[in-house]
């Protein structure tokens, strides 16, 4: 789970990572009233979408008077920005947060992140702040440091100086850099982060470090034990089918193609999606609708599927374990029934019960599409989708 | 044979009274798996399915002989589950739970490291050794007794895979799910090691996913040690990036992860991967083809 850079900040600010001082606004009014409590002649006005990118897509304007605030704020709100995160489409700007100017001196890069290879916890910095960590991995590496922490102990003083020294952190700021580290790393556990990433943080004239940015992921399987971070949930940030699909416990990811997919299973799901990419078709999303696939679940999947006005057919895709052929085959013909379905639509079943499975779609009243394997059930999908045009 | 579990496996279920380890239990013990305590904190003294219950893993390890656990205990808990089953020094905790949170993964992976006890999953089916012993999730029936290995992060695909090899007449020594989380016990270079080494089992399908980098290390392993053929089949070639497709280790970060650059690896290391998903089995098929009388060796299915 994303949440905005203001929320980020509110939430370093509370747990002793220093940002400069700001607030949320979300119309021209409360942006020039958010300015006029701060003890600043420079003012920031940042857009606030779940996305990378904002500096150079013209979401973030540097104001010298409360005017240009108030002028700044009226252009942004409501503007629709697109950066290489957003898509074409781009994102609505909706909240800003109004900043404090700073001094800056030098800026860097530092984040925390679960490192696969070692199952550990690793501390990144880099000296080149401002840029996208993934460009300087690539042509930089070697200005990339990492600090691997042994979760008994934590992220240990010595380490966050040794990675502020290695990223060249003036020497009079090293203490006041690794103690943001530090109370970073507090901020990752305690709230059970899958990312968090600072970029740029920078070093000021006065000495001072400050986390000019906030980019924080949260680890949705922790949500249930950090029910403040649920609070701060902008469902205007996130695909609404995505969000009817987790009521029902469904795992759903939006694509941009024509064929709808149900499939029981996260690897089914996107070994389907590749198979019908494979034979030239182009999937609308990945759709796991778990083992039980319930008529219950399978009813709200197909809603959320035809939910999607690009898709022209559906590949429902079920190797029936333990759960029987003959069961699903049930569901399926009844959420059928119950949501009217009038495009093509082709199921394949495999597993237990298979046969008696394939009797119960013959009979159904209905004309679905019978397949015995994934890549025929694909080709098939994509036949009569083709036929329809 | 084949590897980590066989007939005289003395199975404890963790969390055995909740209604899905109930279910599963049962249906253990139809496939022939020596079930021979449960786990709840408790419910000790009941007995469920005919398998005493007691409140701790040490009690029911000392009580029965259990030297595997598998663990269907609800995610919030679930890390407590598996540090108690290594803790009692059982052989091997197979977790099924999905959903743990992944700093709790990271404490119980530190914890394990100078402990005995082997960890598969979590967010696994299990592992089954075919026609001898079921610890976890999956149709038992598809499993039918021969000398091919698998290993995989993802369910549903080893049905589809151990289904068309069933269906081809190659039975299956073990299948391995080491779950689709990013921060597991059992790896993938863990089970190749065990089947390498495993008599019965004469050649390999590994099925990775998007996410991390462990299929390219694995492949990397395999040309170095592997003196048995491996093919293999990567899903999510269509998933697009920064998107975590179901697993919550599936997704594409920072450009790494990719299944183009997984599938490219294991070619180059000499692991023939599949098209798609339908041609699992047949990738195999052709592949043991290539060695002298190996096929014929693996048509063990009537």
């Amino acid at each position: 789970m994303n949440i905005h850079e203001y929320q980020g900040k509110e939430i370093f600010r509370s747990m002793g990572v220093a940002v400069p001082e700001g607030s949320v606004a979300y119309t021209p009014e409360e942006a020039v009233d958010v300015a006029k409590t701060l003890d600043s002649d420079v003012y920031v006005v940042k857009a606030q979408i779940h996305a990378g990118g904002r500096g150079k897509a013209g979401g973030v304007k540097i104001a010298k008077s409360i005017d240009e605030v108030r002028e700044y704020a009226k252009e942004l709100l409501g503007k629709v920005l697109v950066t290489h995160q957003t898509g074409p489409e781009g994102k609505e700007v909706k909240r800003l947060l109004i900043e404090e100017g700073c001094d800056i001196q030098n800026e860097f890069y530092i984040g925390f992140v679960i490192d696969r290879a070692t199952d550990r916890v690793v501390l990144m910095g880099s000296e080149e702040g401002g840029t996208e960590i993934e460009e300087v991995a690539e042509k930089t590496p070697e200005k990339i440091f990492k600090e691997v922490i042994d979760p008994v102990v934590g992220l240990m003083p010595y380490q966050a100086k040794r990675l502020a020294f290695n990223i060249n952190i003036p020497k009079e700021s090293v203490n006041k850099a690794a103690k943001l580290m530090l109370s970073l790393y507090n901020v990752f556990t305690e709230k059970d982060c899958a990312i968090v990433e600072i970029n740029p943080l920078v070093s000021t004239g006065s000495g001072d470090v400050l986390a000019l940015d906030a980019k924080i992921n949260f680890d949705e399987n922790a949500l249930f034990r950090n029910k403040d971070i649920v609070e701060l949930r902008d469902l205007d940030e996130e695909d609404p089918k995505e969000i009817e699909a987790s009521k029902y416990d469904l795992s759903y990811v939006a694509l941009d193609g024509n064929i709808g997919c149900m499939v029981n299973g996260a690897g089914l799901a996107m070994a389907t999606m590749d198979t019908i990419n494979h034979f030239g078709g182009k999937p609308a999303n990945f759709l796991d609708v778990g083992g039980g696939a319930t008529t219950e679940k399978v009813t709200e999947a197909f809603k959320i599927i035809l939910g999607d006005e690009g898709v022209r057919g559906i590949f429902v895709n079920i190797f029936g374990g333990i759960m029987k052929c003959d069961v699903i085959a049930e569901g399926v013909v009844e959420a059928v029934k119950n949501v009217g379905l009038d495009i093509p639509l082709v199921v394949r079943l495999e597993g237990t019960n298979v046969e008696r499975g394939k009797e119960i779609l013959d009979g159904s009243d209905f004309d679905i599409i019978p397949a015995s394997t994934m890549a025929e059930g694909a080709q098939k999908i994509i036949e009569a989708v083709n036929q329809n045009k | 044979m084949g590897v980590f579990i066989d007939k005289d496996t003395k199975v404890l279920v963790q969390g055995i009274t909740g209604s899905t380890a109930l279910f599963h239990t049962k249906q253990m013990l139809e496939y022939g798996t020596k079930i021979v305590a449960g786990v709840t904190p408790g419910k000790g003294g009941l007995e469920v399915e005919g398998v005493p219950v007691y409140n701790t893993v040490e009690e029911a390890k000392e009580a029965t002989g259990a030297n595997v656990s598998v663990i269907y205990v609800p995610a919030p808990f679930a890390a407590d589950a598996i540090v108690e089953a290594a803790d009692a020094e059982l052989d091997m905790a197979i977790c099924i739970t999905e959903h743990i949170p992944v700093l709790d993964m990271v404490k119980v992976k530190r914890y394990l490291e100078d402990k005995s006890t082997r960890l598969v999953g979590p967010n696994c089916p299990g592992v089954i050794t075919a026609d001898e012993s079921k610890i976890g999730i999956m149709p038992g029936y598809i499993h039918k007794k021969g000398h091919v290995g698998v290993v995989s992060r993802s369910g549903t695909l080893t049905y589809e895979a151990v289904h068309q090899l069933t269906e081809a007449g190659i039975g299956q020594t073990t299948a391995v799910g080491i779950g689709g989380d990013p921060v597991n016990g059992t790896d993938f270079i863990d089970s190749l090691k065990a089947f390498n080494e495993d008599p019965e089992t004469y050649a390999v399908v590994m099925i990775g996913e998007i996410g991390g980098t462990a299929e390219e290390e694995a492949a990397e392993w395999v040309k170095e040690n592997m003196t048995k053929p491996v093919v293999g089949f990567i899903g999510g070639v269509t998933a697009p990036p920064g998107k975590r497709m179901g697993h919550a280790g599936a997704i594409i970060s920072g450009g790494k992860g990719t299944a183009d650059e997984k599938i490219k690896t294991m070619n180059s290391c000499g692991i023939e991967t599949a098209d798609t998903p339908s041609e699992i089995g047949e990738t195999l098929i052709e592949r043991i083809k290539q060695e002298d009388g190996l096929y014929e060796k693996c048509l063990t299915v009537k």
